[in-house]
């Protein structure tokens, strides 16, 4: 059938490109702000932990350590003073202080030619208490965050659900969850006390090296730093200050003596420092 | 009519349970008030007894907060008395035993103190306190 110039008319389709026309611009600009609003958030930068006025950190001279009985006595006074379960199971063990081999402490300093002995020397390792830490980034309830009043990162058991989003996120490894109830666990005295009245853990919270805010609360050193220090051949194993006071020890052994931290590539920003 | 004694059975019983209170309290007589013992070491509590007895539970909260989040270490009561913020050496240090003093009330009101599953008292001991 024959169209009529009527039927052919371009009104139709012109019609019908005005309306499209017309809805396309409408919905771009419904859009537009959601796309200001996200190159805005493109050109922010990431959340940025402000930087405290103080930061709490510690100096550990892994040849002074060398000697098993200044590590024992550190690992020992920590798990007393934090009543600590040693749990036979590797698979649930709760860790604060231990002893890592140098080539799995500094993975980034190991090189062909490293020496096997230095492969295996002993480093003491724990939190490291970062100046950017991905643990307090990722905690979904901010049981686990940067004091501001001394840079610890500390974990508030009341508010940790259990979720391990932290210890995904921390590459030291520093966090354990406890998969069991700790108490059968805790050492006791002979008379069936415990060591410590630092409150212990239930099932299903993370924990970690806290840097006895307990014991600084009252003035005291870390318990790791002062056991360390009362062993014959342990002065000056582990030195404990405010990395950002220029009068703290921490400070002075940081400018008298090459440090190292590990995994720095990461940017996490440790305060805990090596002596090597 | 033929259901009235399906009516009246229905009526006494709803009225029986409506009542329970009622005929519950004559037959059972009066519940006593909870008797926790008392402090013999000190006469006064870091707070007015009264104002302690309806806000402990936010005392406690806010203690919580400022010590393990804010890293502050003392409290100073109404009356200017400095106290150290601590659960286990604060509050035991007076009210010797949690199991006594927290438990009478809180098993009166059927509330559940999660408190001992974490801390012990002062000197290391939880002893029966946690029930493991």
């Amino acid at each position: 059938m024959p169209r009529s110039p009527e039927s052919d008319a371009p009104n139709p389709s012109r019609r019908r490109f005005l309306k499209e026309a017309g809805a396309a611009a409408v919905g771009l600009a419904c859009s537009l702000p959601l796309l200001r609003e996200a190159f805005e958030a493109m050109a922010q930068d990431a959340v940025v932990t402000p930087a405290p006025h103080k930061q709490l950190a510690m100096v550990v001279d892994v040849n002074k350590c060398q000697l098993d009985a200044v590590r024992r006595a550190a690992v020992e006074a920590c798990d007393r003073a934090h009543n600590i379960p040693h749990i036979p199971d590797p698979k649930h063990e709760v860790k604060w202080i231990w002893s890592a081999e140098y080539q799995h402490a500094f993975p980034d300093q190991v090189h062909l030619h490293t020496p096997e002995s230095q492969l295996r020397e002993p480093v003491l390792v724990m939190c490291n208490h970062c100046s950017d830490p991905p643990c307090v980034r990722v905690c979904p309830t901010q049981a686990t965050f940067k004091r501001k009043s001394d840079g610890i990162v500390v974990i508030d058991e009341h508010r940790c659900i259990g979720c391990r989003y932290c210890m995904a996120a921390c590459p030291f490894g520093a966090r354990s969850l406890n998969w069991v109830d700790p108490r059968p666990y805790i050492p006791r005295k002979e008379d069936g006390e415990y060591y410590s009245d630092f409150p212990t853990r239930t099932q299903g919270v993370v924990e970690k090296c806290d840097f006895c805010v307990e014991r600084l609360r009252v003035g005291q050193l870390p318990a790791c730093v002062e056991a360390a220090a009362g062993v014959e051949g342990g002065a000056g194993a582990l030195t404990f200050g405010d990395v950002l006071d220029p009068d703290s020890d921490v400070s002075r052994l940081l400018r008298e003596r090459t440090t190292i931290v590990r995994r720095p590539e990461l940017g996490t920003g440790p305060n805990i420092y090596y002596v090597t | 009519m033929r259901d009235r004694k399906w009516i009246l059975t229905g009526l006494v019983v709803f009225v029986a349970v409506a009542l329970f209170p009622v005929w519950y309290g004559a037959l059972a007589g009066k519940a006593t008030a909870p008797n926790p013992p008392l402090p013999t070491n000190s006469s006064s509590c870091i707070e007015p007894t009264q104002w302690m007895i309806a806000n402990h539970p936010g005392l406690l909260n806010s203690w919580r907060n400022e010590v393990v989040r804010q890293g502050l270490a003392t409290f100073v009561s109404p009356s200017g008395k400095d106290y150290p913020i601590s659960f286990p050496g604060t509050c035991f240090s007076c009210h010797q035993s949690g199991e006594a003093f927290c438990q009478t009330c809180h098993s009166y009101a059927d509330v559940h103190l999660s408190c001992w599953e974490c801390h012990v008292q002062s000197g290391g001991s939880y002893a029966a306190l946690a029930g493991k």
